[in-house]
Order: structure tokens, then sequence, then C-alpha cells
């Protein structure tokens, strides 16, 4: 077989598959409403702030209430934890203005 | 048509052509589709979260009111209720009780909460089901907590959160106020912090500044700002994501000087061959086009298939050292593929084209040579 | 059916190692004929055959083929008619490394857009000719140093071209090689091609194929003959 109908194909292959993991992001959206509704139900009912992504520090858990210290923890040579705070930056309104008004 | 045959036929020449170093190459395509694998994959993560927190957050507390004290937070006193009760456009105002309890029989740490509409009988939990997996204990069965002062305190789990909503729920733990202040030994007559409603969404920013003034000392957060937390989580300014950009950028670097450098003697003579044989300028650049493309294209194609698999059917497994850091309880990210074909389309741009690119610009001067050239090698 | 008229080309003009290769050049070839340059190296005959072959515009004069001036002709036609008119086997055979004599045939055939099945016939019938079937498939660098050279003469003649143009074709050839070139010629004369040969090789210009020498020296004419 010629070897640019090979690549062609293979072209064409992977852009059917991209294709196909379009419909499939978008089919999982739709199925996916049921959860979403389920969470910020939760989140409405017992008046949640943030998500569960870090469990291994306060300000890590809940990251939209860290205030600029709590990263210290007690002393400002505490351990930072790794890698989540690599990861976050601290939130907006904490660097913009120490969350004051 | 006979356009259509002659670049298919110079593509068939151009694959000859990368086939010839088939070692360079394939190290080539790799290298390349793994640097498009770790892009589209961060891509998608931080993307879907995004969008996720964005759509679950929705209706957070509108304003929480936190206390601090020497630069920490402190319990906040439930009459500080009476000082702002009367601020134009609240509507309610409730105390909070939450707070973290450090498992040491696992090592975890777990979200301890009383939730608002007091749903909870004393003696009894509702947890999440990342406590359930990590203590291998569910519904029906007892859970064990340390008091403050090391007492066990017993309670009869009567429900476990969904592990679909463990993206908010995982270390959950909602209890009745009574067991949670006898719990930590918490203060009566104070909170953790304040949560209000107002009337008007946009006058948070108005009736937060008003707390401020009456309670000096405190510092209100409004639903828009947890929005914005969520907004630029993962920002490409963060630690390990800056890293891993450079380390991307990098390598498209050297993919891209490895071909502008210009062309080697050997290709310079190919190029002279290719002219003197009826091949015309605009032939040679569309080799070397063909060249950069067959490369770039495929790895872009199955780097950006490969991320959508790890991200959406593997819960990012690649990524679970780097997110886990220190936690014991780490949530599934079993996310919703939130992708968007712009995503897609900016990775493409940002991949392919500059190789491609690259590749053609030193073969210009090149192939405009005389094909005379080779007469007189 | 080839006509050269008052040909100077000059290589890095302007620079300090400008030379002038062809100088006052006047010339007709007739078709269907053998025409050879012989000269030695440096009397200008490759960069003649180059002029010839319409790989290299002369720096003044004019190129008239099949009538028709061809001298300030804009790229994309001139190597179209190049391609189709002109078949080249280069001194060096110029194959190129790493691909297979069959690919190396048909390249030349590509941008002209044909149907590849089609070509790829055509090539493998033109590799039949020279006896060459049976290597099609194998990389240039297995090959021998006669058969690389029936291959870029296969290659030369893909596109079916009029005028075949060879560049000291036996320089790189033992007597016998050379002779079989010599017949390979003969056969394309009396398939109806014309065809023009630079070499300072008696095995070529003595030959009784050849119809007309023109000796070279110094990037003029000295002597043109026609041999009868």
């Amino acid at each position: 077989m010629r070897k640019s109908s090979i690549y062609l194909l293979y072209v064409a292959a992977n852009v059917i598959i991209l294709c196909l993991v379009f419909i499939h992001a978008a089919y999982m959206r739709g199925a996916a409403t049921d959860m979403l509704t389920e969470k910020s139900e939760m989140v409405k009912r017992f008046e949640l702030t943030d998500l569960c992504l870090f469990t291994d520090a306060r300000y890590a858990r809940h990251l939209s209430m860290a205030d600029m210290n709590s990263a210290f923890q007690d002393m400002p040579m505490a351990f930072e934890h790794f890698p989540s705070g690599s990861i976050m930056l601290p939130p907006p309104h904490i660097k913009r203005a120490h969350g004051t008004y | 048509m006979g356009r259509i045959e002659a670049q298919r036929n110079i593509l068939d020449f151009t694959l000859s052509s990368l086939l010839r170093r088939k070692g360079k190459n394939s190290a080539l395509v790799i290298v390349y589709t793994l640097v498009v694998f770790l892009l589209a994959s961060v891509m998608f993560f931080t993307h879907s979260i995004r969008k996720e927190a964005s759509l679950v957050l929705r209706d957070a507390p509108e304003i929480v009111v936190q206390k601090l004290v020497a630069g920490r937070q402190d319990l906040i006193p439930l009459d500080y209720i009476d000082k702002i009760k009367d601020i134009k456009g609240v509507s309610s105002i409730k105390g909070r009780l939450w707070g973290y309890y450090f498992d040491a029989a696992i090592g975890a740490n777990y979200t301890l909460m009383v939730p608002p509409d007091a749903q909870i009988s004393q003696g009894s939990v509702e947890i999440g089901d990342g406590i359930s997996k990590s203590r291998q204990v569910y519904q029906g069965d007892l859970l064990t907590l340390r008091a403050y002062n090391g007492e066990a305190m017993l309670y009869q789990i009567e429900r476990i959160f969904s592990a679909e909503s463990a993206l908010v729920s995982a270390d959950l733990i909602l209890m009745d106020e009574n067991d949670f202040r006898n719990l930590f030994q918490f203060p009566v007559g104070q909170v953790t912090d304040l949560t209000l409603k107002v009337r008007n969404p946009r006058e948070m920013t108005t009736i937060a500044q008003k707390i401020s003034e009456i309670l000096p000392g405190t510092r209100p957060i409004i639903r828009d700002e947890i929005l914005r937390t969520y907004d630029s989580i993962f920002n490409w300014r963060a630690g390990i994501l800056i890293v891993i950009l450079f380390v991307a950028v990098l390598c498209f670097i050297i993919f891209a000087w490895d071909k502008a450098s210009g062309l080697s003697a050997e290709e310079r003579r190919e190029i002279g061959i290719l002219k003197a044989i009826g091949w015309e300028t605009s032939d040679v650049i569309l080799m070397k086009f063909w060249e950069g493309l067959v490369v770039s294209l495929s790895s872009f194609l199955l780097g950006i298939v490969l991320a959508y698999l790890h991200v959406f059917f593997t819960s990012s497994i690649l990524f679970e050292p780097v997110l886990k850091g220190w936690s014991v309880l780490y949530p599934e990210f079993k996310l919703v593929p939130f992708i968007d074909a712009y995503q897609v389309a900016t990775l493409f741009f940002l991949t392919v084209m500059p190789y491609a690119v690259a590749t053609i610009v030193p073969a210009w001067r090149a192939a405009t040579v005389d094909p005379d050239s080779v007469m007189r090698a | 059916m080839i006509e050269l008229r008052d040909i100077r080309k000059v290589f890095n003009m302007g620079k300090p190692n400008e030379f002038v290769a062809v100088e006052g050049v006047s010339l007709a070839i007739v078709p269907l004929q053998v025409t050879i340059l012989k000269g030695p190296s440096g009397s200008g005959k490759t960069t003649l055959l180059s002029i010839l072959g319409c790989m290299t515009r002369p720096t003044s004069g004019r190129i008239v083929l099949h009538d028709r001036e061809i001298t300030s002709l804009p790229e994309r036609f001139l190597t179209e008619i190049r391609r189709n008119t002109f078949g080249f086997i280069f001194q060096q055979f110029n194959l190129i490394k790493g691909i297979t004599a069959l690919e190396n045939v048909m390249v030349a055939a590509y941008p002209g857009g044909e149907k590849h099945s089609l070509l790829k016939q055509r090539a493998i019938a033109l590799l039949d000719v020279f006896n060459l079937g049976h290597k099609a498939s194998s990389k240039i660098e297995w090959l021998s140093g006669g058969e690389a050279q029936r291959v870029a003469i296969a290659r030369a003649l893909i596109n079916d071209p009029d005028v075949i143009i060879a560049d000291e074709p036996t320089a790189h050839l033992d007597s016998k090689l050379s002779g079989e070139f010599m017949e390979t010629m003969r056969r394309l004369k009396n398939e109806g091609r014309t065809i023009l040969i630079a070499s300072h090789d008696p095995v070529v210009y003595a030959s009784d194929l050849a119809d007309r020498v023109i000796e070279m020296r110094d990037g003029s004419i000295v002597c043109s003959p026609v041999v009868s």
C-alpha cells in the first residue's frame, strides 16, 4: 500500500477518534448532570465553600477560606505542604488586599 | 486532480525520506507525543476542575465572616450577629460550626461540620466516601473519634455520601451540634464563622465593606471570591506547572532548533538533485513542510487522544503522586469531560505550526538553488 | 531544435572569484542526432550542457527551444519544460540515497501529478528494459556502479523526454560498461531521441554513434565539424 495512503489513513483514523472524543465528552457531560446537581445541592445544604482536592493542610483543603498566614502554620519555618502548595497559588482575593475591603 | 496527485506523490517521497532515519524520527515522534500528552492532560484536568467548581459552588454561602486574631483565624462570637443583622440588604445570618479532625489511626485529616439545617440526630454521623474507604467503615457501623481529651467517642454511621460526590464530600463528617461542641470542647456562644444571605447578590461587596467597618478584626469573604479562587486554580504560574511548561517549551525549542539550524550538506545536495530532475522550488518547499507536518501532526493527534483517555478514563493516574502530596485521603478525580475545541485548537497552533514552520524556513534558501549546482558538485 | 545565440555565462559575478565559464557560444542542436561536447575539464562543456538543458540561465544571450524563446521564462514554466523535454544523466549519477531504485526512478515524475499506479507500472517497465526489474525494491546503496548508472538512465527516461543529456557518463565505468552505455545510447537514438553527451573519453567521442563532435576550450567552441 502506498505510504501516503497509510499516513492519510492514520490521520483520518485519529481525526475520527478525536471526533468520537468530543462526542463522548458531550455525552458524559449530559450524563453527569445528576451528579453535578447532587454536588451543588450538597454545597447549598451544608454551606460548603471548597472542593475537597487536597487534604494535607488546612489552607489546601479550604483554599478560599485561607488567610495570608495559614500557609505558615504555627511558625514561618514550618514545612511547606508539597506539592499541593506548589500547585496552588494564593486565591486572588488574598493576593490583592490580604482579604480586606 | 493532477495537483492532488502531485501532492500525494510529494508526501510519498517525504515519508520515504523520513523512514530513512527510522530511529531518530521515531524517537522524535515519541518525545513529541509525550510532550503534547503532558500539556493536553494538564489542560483537560485543570479546565474540567475549574468548570466543575464554577458549577458546583454556584450556591456556596454568599458571605462568610471570619475573625482574625494576631493574623490567625479565631472563633467568632455569636453575638456579632446582632451587630450586623441590621445592615441593609442582609436577609439572614447564621453561625457555622466546622473544623478539622486529625485521625491519628491513619494519619488523615477530616473536615467536621454541623449542617445548618440540624438534620443529624445526636450520636449519629454522615461521612464521606473517602473516609469510609480509608477507615473501612460502612453504613450502620460505629465510627470512633478521639475527643480533645483523648476520650473515645462513638458515633453511628447513618449515611455514606456517594462516591460521585467525592469532589465535595470525600473527607466530610457531618454531626450534631452538641456532639461537635463536646468533641472539641468548643466554647458555647462561639462558632467557627458566620454565613450571610443577602437579598441582592450585587450588593455583596457593599455589604462586606460595611461588615468590615462595623466589625474590625473580621474578614468577610464573598461568593464571587470563592468562585474566583477556583477559576485560577492550577494557574500556570503555580510552581510545578511552571516547570512542566518550561520543560515543554524547551522540548519544542530543541525540536525546532534541530530543523531550523539549517540543512546538512547531504540535505542540500538532495534538494539540488530534486531540482535538477524537475522539481520546482514550490515542490521542494512543500516537501519540507510535509516533513514537519507529518511528525508534528502525528504526535499531536496521538498525544491529545492519549491525554483524554488519561484524564477521563484513568482519573489522571499519572498525576496522582503529584496531587496526593502528603494527603492520606485522596479523592479519585473522576472528572466530567469539560473540554472545548478552542483549547484543542490553541494547543494545535502552539505545537504543530511552529514546528512545521521551523522546518520550512531553513529549506527556503536551499530550495531556490540553481539546479545546475549539482552538476558541479 | 535547440538554438543558442551568443551565450555567455559568468559565475560569482561581481565577487572576487568571478569567472567566465562560457563565452560567445552560438550553436544549433540538430534533432535526432548524437552531439558530443569534447574538451578538457574547465573547458565549459558541463556549463554548456547545463544551459542547453535549461538547468541554468545564461548571463547573456538567447536560447530558443522548438522555435520558442525560453531565455526569460519564469521558473515554473521552465521547470515543466525541462522536466518534459530533457532527461539528465549526471556524472555522479546523483541518485537519492536511502530509497529504492524504483522510487528513485519515480521521483523525477512526481511533480507531474500522474496517477501513482500508472507511474509505478511505467517505472517497473523501464527498469525491466535495463534488466533491473529484480532490483526495483533494493536501496540504491546496494547497487553496483553499472546498475546505479542504469537506474540513472531509467530515471532520465521516465518522463519520456525528447532529449537525453549525459555528463561524462563513462567517467566511472570500465570499458565493458562504457561499451554497454554507448549501446544504450544507440538504442535511444533509434527510438527517436536526440542525444547530447559531454565527454573527454575517446570511447564516446570517437564512437561511430557520434553524429557531431563540438570541441571546446576555455569556454568557447574551437571546432565543430559535422562527422558523417
